[in-house]
């Protein structure tokens, strides 16, 4: 009964208590007309190195720069990020400076006021970005927040493992890629890794499905007229049912999760599997949970399909960026300049842990295979950023939710399209 | 206040009435009582009541309190969704298993670790330590163990040639689930029953051996009807855990695979906090209250009457 009480009463008092307002940032006044002492709250997603070294370095950095100012960071990994910062926003507060993806969720966070405009802050540093790094954090011509990173998503691949099963050329288009699958799978060798557990990687393939078959504009609609039963998104959900029933993934996928030693990551990172399809982290991921493929790892981008009304040439993924809570002291603000300065950037850049998002940096891209996807990137037809970070939270979990079950088996293509617009009308 | 100021004087009296002195006894029980009184309404009958009615509203858990007033269209989605009803059925699924199963094998090990044994205390200690863990080190614990490539459970097993995937299939992720709440949870049942079985006299249970009992007629009709408050405290106690089940599937599958062991308050827990419909998933949270108290109040009243005479159910008029 008790525990019955503090389940009930926990979930509520989360929800209930709104409004309270404030980082935690408390400006104490000290003599002599020196700045006051503030504590910015800074929370991100880089579990993995080189990144969680590099931006530990930056802080510090800014921190010797600006004695007034300490910086707490707290890190974690990406779906336990993803559920603090929801429980932590719904109870009105957000920290000082956070990393964002933009999009549905962001423009959520704004709506209640929990975001901090600061066009007027950046207007100088601007014009130094490239403009589809900076689109996911602008909304109605204001700018909530600078990019650190840009990439898509795509098939990293095991070259010594696609040489065994015949493959000479990564494939160019759907068919060829369902073929390599059977293929590789005649060789013995499990074709793909897949954190099923996790559900958002497996969100990938009926985006991209999507964006081939039915278009960028089809998404961009969907997100307004909640319909996603239209025959394009079913035929998108037919053709991942078609690779599922091949039976590509690794022994006990559906329990697996991204980058425990078990998972995804690791699977790929220790030649168990031929391919994973992931962002433009994958290999830093891949070196930190396994032994890493290095030289044999490879990039190829997701195949064309035959007949669909999207650019083969569009592309799907997003990148990263860090937004100002509503009531952060400037010194976020300055914060966040100094991280995507031109000097401090590049380093990241160069470390291979995020792609250029300023311009002129792409020749700080030392690893052929990101130098691949920045140049992807940059060639670019279309953009789609994540669907689980593009529409609602509710409406972008329901489609990493019906993609499982789609590959799982436990629903047909059709019963997905039903059941993501039923929860898209929920939101209404 | 003005009970407050008659305290004292109540007291100074020689001989006070009776009245007064009964008075001055309910202002004592109010001052002690005040404190948790005000904690349980804060925390306990406060969030209920914000639960309660932000369930009728369509809402996203932002910025005050919520205005889309939708009615009970909530609970009408909730009761026609799948993922509750296979709530549901999941919820009857465990409870019939703990039931029947875990509570009859907690039962058989307390039984056993009653007889004169050598490392008896031994035995019980050990049988205990999993309830002492936290669910979330268990859950940690045994998605190493289950893990299908590498895990400990499956290396151990193909040497006489069994493998499973245990909490990746969702045919298997129920009874797998079930064998993890069963290592945890029969320890504290059996000490329950330990306990109970050490306050039966033991001159009954020799009274029936010279009677000529057989060791099972003993048991059957001397031991267990004598252990009958014990055992139903004790299902009682796993129906409620059952119904609010969160924190070992949480870590172990997050409900996975594809909702194969989803619960209540995992999909709450979805709804709540990764979807922003605060809302809806406050409505599932009054479901499951609800569901919990009516099992309470029914199970006590028809079920445990007899072992609460004068403690709850009787309350009032024939104290």
């Amino acid at each position: 009964m008790k525990r019955c009480l503090v389940l009930v009463a926990a979930a509520v008092l989360v929800a209930g208590c709104s409004g309270g307002g404030g980082g935690t940032a408390a400006p104490q006044p000290s003599g002599g007309g020196s700045p006051a002492k503030v504590t910015l709250e800074w929370w991100h997603l880089s579990t993995a190195e080189p990144l969680k070294s590099l931006w530990a370095q930056r802080a510090k950095e800014f921190e010797a720069k600006n004695p007034n100012v300490t910086i707490k960071a707290t890190v974690l990994e990406n779906e336990a990020y993803k559920a603090k910062l929801t429980t932590i926003t719904q109870s009105g507060n957000a920290p000082d400076v956070f990393a964002s993806w933009g999009g549905g969720v962001l423009k959520q966070q704004i709506d209640a006021g929990l975001v901090k405009d600061i066009s007027g802050d950046v207007g100088d540093v601007l014009p130094t970005f490239t403009p589809a790094a900076l689109s996911a954090y602008q909304l109605d011509g204001k700018t909530y927040g600078l990019p650190t990173d840009i990439g898509l998503v795509g098939f990293w691949y095991n070259k010594k493992l696609f040489e065994k099963a015949g493959i000479s050329e990564p494939p160019a288009t759907w068919s060829a890629f369902l073929e390599n699958v059977k293929k590789l799978k005649a060789a013995g060798v499990t074709p793909i890794a897949l954190a099923g557990k996790e559900k958002w990687p497996g969100h990938y393939y009926w985006a991209y499905l999507a964006l081939r078959i039915a278009g960028l504009d089809a998404l961009k609609q969907a997100a307004t007229d909640h319909d996603f039963t239209k025959p394009d998104f079913v035929a998108a959900g037919q053709q991942v049912k078609a690779l599922a029933d091949l039976q590509p993934f690794q022994k006990g996928f559906l329990g697996a999760a991204y980058s425990t030693p078990d998972g995804q990551s690791a699977t790929m990172s220790n030649g168990k599997a031929a391919m994973e399809l992931m962002g433009q982290w994958a290999p830093s991921v891949q070196t930190s949970s396994g032994k890493g493929l290095g030289e044999d790892l490879g990039f190829f981008p997701f195949p064309a399909v035959e007949g669909g009304k999207g650019q083969a040439g569009d592309a799907f993924g997003g990148g990263g960026g860090l937004t100002v809570g509503a009531d952060a002291p400037k010194e976020a603000v300055d914060f966040v300049k100094f991280m995507t300065e031109m000097g401090n950037h590049s380093k990241a850049v160069e470390s291979g842990g995020v792609l250029p998002v300023l311009k002129g940096e792409e020749s700080a891209v030392k690893d052929a295979n990101l130098k691949q996807v920045a140049t992807l990137l940059a060639g670019a037809s279309g953009y789609q950023l994540y669907l689980d970070q593009a529409y609602p939270p509710a409406v972008g979990q329901q489609v990493n939710d019906s993609v499982a079950e789609l590959i799982a088996g436990t629903k047909t293509p059709e019963e997905v399209g039903a059941d993501i617009t039923e929860v898209a009308k929920s939101e209404g | 206040m003005t009970t407050l100021t008659k305290g004292p004087e109540a007291l100074r009296l020689p001989a006070p009435a009776p009245a007064a002195r009964r008075r001055g006894r309910w202002v004592t029980i109010a001052l002690f009582l005040l404190p948790a009184l005000v904690l349980f309404l804060l925390l306990v009958v406060a969030p209920m009541l914000v639960a309660l009615y932000s369930s009728v509203f369509r809402w996203n858990g932002f910025g005050g309190l919520p205005t889309n007033f939708i009615g009970l269209d909530n609970f009408t989605r909730l009761f026609g969704s799948e993922i509750f009803a296979q709530d549901m059925w999941h919820l009857l699924v465990l409870v019939t298993l703990s039931v029947c199963v875990q509570l009859p094998f907690s039962l058989a090990i307390a039984m056993l670790l009653n007889q004169r044994m050598r490392g008896r205390a031994l035995y019980r200690v050990v049988f205990f330590a999993p309830y002492v863990l936290s669910e979330v080190i268990t859950g940690v614990l045994f998605s190493l163990i289950l893990a299908p490539d590498s895990g400990m459970a499956n290396r151990l097993l193909s040497v006489v040639g069994i493998e499973s995937e245990w909490l990746a299939n969702p045919d298997t992720v129920m009874p797998s689930l079930f064998l993890v709440m069963t290592w945890k949870y029969f320890g504290f049942h059996m000490m329950i029953y330990l306990a109970g079985r050490q306050n039966i006299p033991n001159e009954l249970i020799e009274a029936a051996q010279i009677d000529g009992a057989t060791a099972w007629e003993t048991f059957r009709h001397v031991t267990l009807p004598l252990l009958g408050p014990t055992i139903r405290i004790s299902v009682f106690l796993s129906v409620i855990y059952t119904i609010q089940l969160f924190d070992l599937v949480w870590i172990l599958t997050g409900g996975g695979p594809s909702h194969a062991s989803e619960t209540m308050a995992v999909t709450m827990m979805d709804w709540g906090f990764k979807r922003s419909q605060v809302g809806y998933a406050s409505a599932i949270s009054v479901v499951m209250f609800a569901l919990s108290l009516v099992f309470a109040l029914v199970y006590q009243r028809f079920v445990m009457r007899r072992d609460l005479e004068g403690a709850t159910t009787t309350m009032g008029g024939r104290r």
